[in-house]
């Protein structure tokens, strides 16, 4: 181990951390934003899109994120009318196909994670909410969602880890997250653990400040059983 | 639907070294998962610790990271030691065991969890029952406490292996010819990388679907008893 070779590299790997950072913080805020009318059109049974939500949300959660990212980046290039298309111009970016795959398979189990506590919201709160003449669209801004969202936390937590574990593969399409950076400096002076090793290094400080923050965020807002 | 054909062989064997990759890891991984539980549930300190670190530190590391590390790195461990005891020439691991290697290895520290769980879901009075018959400890894990372990564990380790099967996806990253890897190949011999990627995708769905129908049907045997 040469540890004056990471000192010398920091700023490839304050790069590698930074693309880390954003890649997976705007991956999970579009995912959530999606996350939430998916949940919703699977919770009430609305005709068509509750079913395709279930089949969006069941067939990202059933294959690898890696297949679902090959797709979207070498895949999509076969067809000649994406090419001479506009979108060609974000589609050739190996960022642009790493967010849009990240938030795709973040929006699918952030969307089972809320259903799920939608389906658990208590009938007896609803029932009361009717009783004193709460329209159905009140309901579930006021009632259903709020709850459903602080009894998601716990999961959540995990869904975030789960991302930031998944974004790795961002450097097999030529980005430079953390792997990413860890592995050029391999490549650069043919070493193995320098590399590798800060990388999980880094990965495992992230990991550990998330669960503490969303312990603090737990503590704050969840609501006993 | 030529192109598919031709490039059939190929992705066959593709799928066959995903599941036979599968099932080696899960194997693995239920014996990591065992060792893992008994040094957590244990008394002595030492033991406990090391079970602690297990889980702490797979948590924390992105899967792939770990396998380039025992991938690459233990590559290189193997053939120091094998230089400096003199016992061995020069070994190559292939990419099928590191893969499986790490895959169990990764996957035994959350079947310590799901076997952990299990364990402490039993009724401590039942182990103090056995003792107060004077039934050896050989003797009661094997007829009071494994039996009721394993519906306990049932859905954990569903989920455990669900997960297991779309992480062997990255072997593809090291070389390993799997269902990945080929289609990848495959669609890029023939300039259609969504066609053949789009096949491991279905693929892929298939084999969760199949699991999931399958390990609910075995889940609601044990509980209708």
């Amino acid at each position: 181990m040469d540890i004056s070779l990471i000192v010398d590299n920091w700023q490839l790997f304050a790069e590698g951390l930074w693309n880390t950072v954003w890649l997976v913080s705007l991956s999970l805020l579009i995912g959530g934003l999606l996350a939430l009318p998916l949940a919703l059109a699977q919770a009430y049974q609305i005709p068509v899109w509750g079913r395709l939500s279930f089949w969006f949300s069941y067939s990202f959660r059933g294959t690898p994120l890696l297949v679902q990212l090959y797709l979207i980046y070498y895949g999509l290039g076969q067809f000649e009318f994406i090419r001479e298309s506009f979108l060609w111009i974000f589609l050739r970016e190996a960022y642009i196909c790493a967010l849009i795959a990240f938030s795709l398979n973040s929006a699918a189990y952030a969307c089972e994670i809320i259903r799920g506590a939608i389906c658990q919201v208590p009938q007896n709160l609803i029932e009361t909410a009717h009783a004193i003449g709460m329209s159905d669209f009140q309901i579930m801004r006021r009632i259903v969602v709020p709850i459903a969202y602080r009894r998601s936390i716990f999961a959540y937590s995990n869904e975030v880890i789960f991302m930031l574990h998944g974004s790795v593969l961002a450097s097999t399409i030529t980005i430079i997250d953390l792997l990413g950076a860890g592995r050029k400096l391999n490549a650069k002076y043919y070493v193995t653990f320098e590399g590798f090793l800060t990388a999980a290094l880094l990965y495992m400080a992230i990991v550990s400040l998330i669960s503490l923050a969303f312990r603090m965020i737990e503590k704050k807002y969840s609501i006993e059983r | 639907m030529d192109v598919l054909l031709e490039y059939l062989p190929s992705v066959m064997g593709g799928i066959w070294t995903t599941i036979g990759l599968a099932l080696a890891s899960v194997m693995l991984a239920i014996f990591f998962g065992i060792v893992g539980a008994s040094f957590k549930l244990s008394r002595n300190l030492t033991l406990r610790t090391i079970g602690g670190i297990y889980t702490t530190v797979i948590r924390g590391i992105p899967d792939l990271v770990l396998m380039l590390i025992l991938f690459f790195g233990g590559q290189i461990m193997i053939n120091e030691l094998g230089d400096a005891t003199g016992l061995w020439g020069y070994v190559e691991i292939s990419p099928f065991l590191a893969g499986a290697f790490t895959i169990g290895f990764i996957f035994g520290a959350y079947m310590t969890e799901t076997f952990r769980g299990a364990y402490l879901a039993i009724p401590a009075g039942q182990i103090e029952a056995a003792q107060a018959l004077g039934i050896v400890p050989a003797s009661y894990l094997r007829r009071i406490i494994w039996p009721q372990i394993i519906p306990h564990a049932l859905p954990n380790f569903t989920n455990n292996w669900l997960v297991l099967m779309k992480t062997t996806a990255l072997v593809s990253i090291i070389g390993l010819q799997d269902l990945v890897y080929n289609a990848n190949q495959a669609g890029r011999a023939s300039r259609e990388p969504f066609l053949f990627l789009m096949v491991s995708f279905v693929v892929f769905l298939g084999l969760t679907i199949l699991s999931d129908i399958g390990l609910r049907r075995l889940s609601r045997r044990y509980s209708s008893r």
